[in-house]
């Protein structure tokens, strides 16, 4: 998996001694498993109405439901409040009808989540695994360090997209603010509006992608050179989230690292001062 | 961290103290230190509205003597206005210390604050022909109560709930401030600015004064100076986005506007719901869902993102 992931231009640094190359298998059974978790049956469906709770009430009827063996789970009214739908570290389809306030699916890992109004900022921040697809826009730090899974915004998106992303694929149908992919390390971000300044500002690693005009790339992020293998993978992502880029998948333009700073010295500290 | 909100009915009047109770209310874990409101009413022919206080609520508690001390600053007060030609129309007591007063007055609106100012505790908090600025310690449901915001008729307002981080709790930190002195506006903002000192000291020489040592209070002088030089507002806050350091999101409002300003770092959170008839922007969209409980949709302004909109069937 990592030599394709390789191939397909998505990272390009090759990790050595202490540090562990680890990637995400789909396949492995024990990624969608923690010891707390509930055996939930998908064609079991519940619904309830989020209106007269707090955010805490909301995230306890979630854990209730899910308890009951309810995999299929359909929420009313959230009311853009905060923090709502975080920590679910299970397989679950859960439909959000409406709005999400601050932090919303924060730390999930393994949902199928669908929200069919707009997030607020932080939305998905640290997830690991699964999905979440917004129909309508989100704010600032949209999945800010997220390592997995795939975090899909169909209208605008506000700065700080995917800032230290380490992960997942994050991909924005309209617009975006400044600083996205701000100190990213691995993942691919797709824009497929305008992107504001300072675009991939001291990434590491990791790709972005953007169909409109890009305001201006941050220190350090340059164009890359798009291959066959991963104009593939844009067209099959898009085709799954029934989007489609402006002027085609080839046009998009790539920005990775440029790999010209400080910390891309090959030395160690403790080599450097030998050598110094 | 601060909680900032406005609204403004474009083509009609409505409730705006009880809608904008609400939007604070929602805010009120943003800062439960004090909240503030700058309310727009229908003006009254060219009578003008003075809000002023004469003393701190902590001091009401704490001050040896202070109601007699608070009975003489008012009538020095009185003194003062009679002495410029005001004529003192009607008078309210919103609380001990802090009064409304309407007054018929066509001369120089800055000798008049300043006259005013030179009274020992007192401070205008707002004078306008329609702005009426109110502010205390204490979430928006308290100040509410105790100002009767509850059923205020206007076109638009803007309000804050505090978290002092920079400055003293106290009514004279407290947000919106007045953009003395210059009728009918005021400002509210979420953030830190980092040039401060050195844009409130070049403000002074000009003449301006400062009442508070929060950061916040320069960007409504910097507005005035602006206006004052012949800017107009969309202008003077165009220009605020670069001369002003820091991260910060503020909205303004004037007699017949609402303006909101963003940062060129986008740092600081802004919602904005806008409709024909209606604007509602707040530092989080809860509050914009506590006017509008059904679905709509919302987006975050950018960086560097100035807006203004118009109050069209203001009178």
């Amino acid at each position: 998996m990592a030599q394709r992931s390789m191939q397909m231009g998505m990272h390009t640094e090759k990790l050595s001694g202490k540090t562990q190359q680890r990637f995400f298998s789909p396949t492995e059974e024990e990624n969608f498993l923690y010891p707390d978790g509930y055996d939930v049956d998908f064609n079991k469906r519940a619904e309830f109405d989020a209106g007269p709770l707090s955010p805490q009430e909301i995230n306890l009827k979630l854990r209730e439901l899910m308890g009951q063996g309810n995999g299929t789970i359909v929420m009313h009214n959230p009311g853009a409040k905060h923090s709502v739908a975080v920590g679910l570290l299970q397989r679950l389809n859960l439909h959000i009808k409406g709005s999400l306030g601050y932090f919303g699916c924060g730390l999930i890992d393994g949902p199928n989540i669908s929200i069919s109004g707009r997030v607020g900022w932080s939305c998905a921040e640290n997830m690991l695994s699964g999905r979440v697809v917004i129909e309508k826009n989100a704010g600032s730090t949209f999945g800010a360090a997220i390592r997995g899974g795939d975090l899909v915004c169909k209208g605008d998106v506000g700065a700080r997209v995917g800032i230290d992303q380490k992960g997942g694929t994050i991909l924005i149908g309209g617009r975006a603010g400044a600083f996205c992919g701000f100190m990213m390390q691995r993942g691919r971000m797709i824009i497929l509006g305008d992107a504001g300044k300072n675009l991939g500002d001291s990434m590491y690693d990791g790709t972005i992608y953007v169909g409109g005009k890009i305001a201006g790339l941050g220190v350090d992020a340059v164009e890359g050179e798009m291959t066959d293998l991963e104009v593939q993978w844009l067209e099959r992502k898009l085709k799954m989230y029934g989007l489609e880029a402006p002027n085609g998948v080839k046009n998009l333009t790539k920005i990775v690292a440029g790999k010209q700073l400080w910390n891309y010295d090959n030395l160690e500290p403790t080599e450097k001062k030998i050598v110094l | 961290m601060c909680g900032i909100a406005g609204l403004i009915h474009r083509r009609k009047t409505g409730d705006v103290g009880t809608e904008m109770t609400s939007m604070l209310k929602s805010l009120k874990h943003r800062g439960p230190d004090s909240t503030g409101f700058a309310l727009y009413g229908q003006p009254k022919g060219n009578e003008l509205v003075l809000r002023f206080k004469v003393a701190e609520q902590d001091e009401m508690l704490k001050g040896f003597d202070i109601r007699r001390e608070v009975k003489e600053r008012r009538a020095e007060v009185d003194k003062r206005l009679q002495e410029l030609g005001a004529k003192i129309v009607k008078e309210e007591e919103a609380t001990e210390y802090a009064f409304r007063y309407r007054i018929a007055f066509d001369g120089d609106r800055r000798k008049l604050a300043d006259y005013i100012e030179d009274v020992e505790g007192a401070e205008i908090l707002s004078l306008g022909l329609g702005l009426e600025l109110i502010k205390d310690l204490g979430d928006a449901e308290r100040v509410s109560n105790q100002y009767h915001l509850s059923g205020f008729i206007g076109t638009h307002g803007i309000g804050h709930t505090r978290m002092a981080t920079e400055s003293d709790v106290d009514i004279r930190s407290a947000h919106p401030y007045w953009a003395y002195p210059f009728a009918d506006v005021s400002v509210v903002h979420n953030g830190q600015l980092t040039n401060y000192w050195k844009g409130r000291r070049a403000l002074e020489h000009r003449g301006h004064r400062f009442m508070s040592n929060c950061d916040s209070e320069l960007i409504a002088v910097y507005l005035a100076d602006k206006m004052q030089q012949g800017a107009k507002l969309d202008e003077a806050m165009k220009d605020s986005i670069h001369e002003l350091d820091g991260v910060f999101t503020y909205i303004v409002a004037t007699a017949d506007s609402l303006g909101m300003a963003k940062d060129v770092m986008a740092a600081k959170p802004m919602v904005l719901y806008e409709s024909d008839d209606f604007i509602a922007l707040a530092s989080e969209e809860v509050a914009i869902r506590s006017v509008f409980p059904h679905e709509i949709d919302t987006w975050d302004p950018y960086e560097g993102e100035v807006r203004v909109w118009k109050a069209e069937g203001r009178a």
